[in-house]
């Protein structure tokens, strides 16, 4: 019958789709490019010692800023913050600035990476048992919520002396394992809800069915509500992701954990004022960091592809 | 004696408690399917069609009256898998392919691989989508992926089809056509069939006898033996006793002679 039109139709959704891979990669460079063009325009024409109102005469730092410097000190030329990627990191015959930004950005994403999995593990958990007994659904969630209002700041510390502590008792509790848990503490809110509505994703008339079938709670949720959750919980990874490696950054720094991407960011801001692009290179360092980070959930995605096909239709 | 009986229903009632109050969905129904015959339940919306059919289904529970299906109670009964499901919507899984959606109650039964293959085809060709079986729901049209939905219901052997409204959200011509391919389906696997239209020339095609249901409460107010035989081909949509059975129906739906409705 139609077969041919339907074969037709399905090659040419194809293609639309791969093309618009390319259009989404576009956008991407565009949006880059712009931000640079904005950034080296404000600096060209911007007040080089910015604006501030409500200055006290002969106060410094007195009144409130309400445009930036633009002086090569506050803010260096694009060009000048990828130099400095190439040389070297302290000066003399230290290693270029990108080799210890690329080492100190592996040793994060390695802390991620277990705090993302923790995240994962901790977070299906929660999901799952909470859509199994309503009860703690109603009692748990209230609390999956406001765990996020708690600044990791604040938090941080906490699990970093817990850590110690137990390190001490005798068990070995290394630095990057604290770091690794605070960044799980972002990583598995996400996770938790949606793995929730993932699972109650399913329609009524699939849970009908597989009632019809005598299908119990395991078959159930492993032939029906895992697979139906797939959409769900694509994003959820990759916010997950991202968390982790911000969670993992703000941890190195709160706690003081040396090696990483953050606590190199922090030491480079603060010679800021005689090297002002070099912060900039751990700067860069961790945007790429999150990039890696939900490029590789979207790995995930591909070989799940046939659990997405709804998202198209209906 | 009451094993002969695919459905038999004695003084059903069924009330939903709602947050509005009680909604009283049935009221002493009483009804036998035989073995292998072919029932359709018709009436306005809200009638409770889907609900007498949800409780043989045991996919909710009576709250009075007494079921049983193939003489067994009807939670038995589903257990057993003595029955097989369609409704309106196919609700086909969308990320298994056309013959791993048929093979889905198999699966869940623990039958062998090599016999759900066999099962598969059988069923596949059984439907006319033997080309289609390593295709996507969303590959299909419409009117495919009802067609699967039956096979699927088919799966496991029943002895009693459930459907609600499966053509319900169908153009006309594959409507009929699908309705050729049901009687003809019924006929070769001698299943029972109870199903649920709004359609008054569906029911009188398809079925064996024509339950009459009626809205507020719930009831069933008229059953119509229809006696055409066992051939259902597309001539008979011409014949006059076809057309005095729609009548019969429609009068029975509107409970007053159809010239007196007009009237109104
Ligand atoms: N789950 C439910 N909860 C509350 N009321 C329901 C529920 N299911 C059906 N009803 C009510 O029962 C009555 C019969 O519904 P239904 O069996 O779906 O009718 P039909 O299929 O004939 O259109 C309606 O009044 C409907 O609102
Ligand atoms: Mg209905």
């Amino acid at each position: 019958m139609t077969e041919y039109a339907q074969t037709a139709s399905l090659v040419v959704a194809r293609r639309r789709a791969s093309g618009r891979g390319w259009a989404a990669a576009a956008w991407g460079a565009l949006g880059v490019l712009a931000v640079a063009v904005v950034w080296e325009l404000y600096k060209f024409l911007g007040p080089a010692e910015g604006v501030t109102i409500g200055q006290v005469e002969g106060q410094t730092g007195s009144g409130v800023m309400i445009l930036p410097r633009t002086h090569d000190r506050a803010m260096p030329h694009i060009w000048s913050m990828i130099i400095r990627l190439g040389e070297p990191t302290s000066g003399g015959s230290t290693p270029p600035l990108f080799v210890t930004v690329a080492q100190a950005a592996l040793v994060t994403l390695g802390m991620a990476a277990v705090g993302w999995l923790i995240g994962v593990a901790v977070g299906a958990l929660l999901g799952l048992v909470m859509q199994r007994w309503k009860l703690l659904e109603w009692g748990l969630l209230p609390w999956v919520v406001v765990s996020q209002i708690v600044p990791l700041i604040a938090f941080a510390p906490v699990v970093n002396a817990i850590g110690n502590q137990i390190d001490r008792s005798g068990t070995p509790w290394p630095q990057w394992l604290s770091v690794a848990v605070i960044a799980s503490y972002l990583a598995f809110f996400p996770i938790a809800v949606g793995v929730l509505r993932g699972l109650e994703a399913p329609d009524r008339i699939h849970v009908d069915l597989m009632r019809s079938y005598a299908a119990g709670y395991w078959a159930t949720l492993l032939r029906l509500r895992l697979p139906a959750s797939v959409p769900h919980l694509l994003p959820a990874l990759r916010l997950a992701a991202a968390n982790a490696v911000l969670g993992a950054v703000v941890a190195e720094v709160s706690i003081g954990m040396r090696g990483g991407i953050g606590r190199m960011l922090i030491q480079l801001a603060g010679q800021a004022s005689s090297d002002p692009a070099a912060p900039w290179g751990p700067m860069f360092g961790s945007i790429a960091l999150g990039l890696i980070a939900a490029g590789s959930v979207a790995l995930i995605g591909l070989g799940l592809k046939n659990y997405r096909r709804g998202e198209a239709n209906t | 004696m009451t094993a002969d009986l695919a459905v038999k229903a004695a003084g059903v009632g069924k009330v939903f408690d709602t947050k509005a109050g009680d909604v009283i969905a049935l009221t002493g129904v009483d009804l036998e399917v035989r073995a292998g015959e072919f029932v359709s339940l018709i009436g306005p919306s809200g009638c409770g069609k889907s609900t007498l059919l949800r409780l043989i289904a045991d996919l909710d529970e009576a709250t009075s009256g007494e079921l049983t299906i193939f003489g067994k109670p009807a939670r038995r009964a589903r257990i057993d898998q003595d029955y097989g499901i369609a409704f309106q919507q196919a609700g086909l899984l969308p990320w298994r392919t056309v013959g791993a959606n048929i093979a889905l109650p198999l699966e869940l039964h623990k039958v062998a691989k090599a016999e759900r293959e066999a099962r598969v085809a059988e069923l596949a060709e059984l439907v006319g989508l033997t080309e289609f079986v390593d295709r996507y729901p969303d590959q299909l049209s419409g009117g495919m992926q009802q067609r699967v939905a039956i096979a699927r219901a088919l799966a496991a052997r029943p002895k009693l089809l459930l459907m609600d409204e499966p053509f319900g959200a169908l153009d006309e011509m594959t409507r009929e056509y699908l309705q050729s391919e049901l009687t003809r389906i019924a006929t070769e696997t001698g299943a029972a069939v109870v199903f649920v239209t709004h359609s008054i020339p569906e029911a009188v095609f398809l079925s064996d006898r024509v339950v009459v249901m009626s809205p507020r409460p719930g009831r069933i107010t008229d059953v119509i033996e229809i006696g055409l035989g066992e051939v259902r081909d597309e001539s008979l949509r011409e014949n006059p006793v076809y057309f005095e059975k729609v009548t019969a129906v429609r009068e029975a739906l509107h409970g007053v002679k159809v010239e007196r409705a007009n009237e109104r």
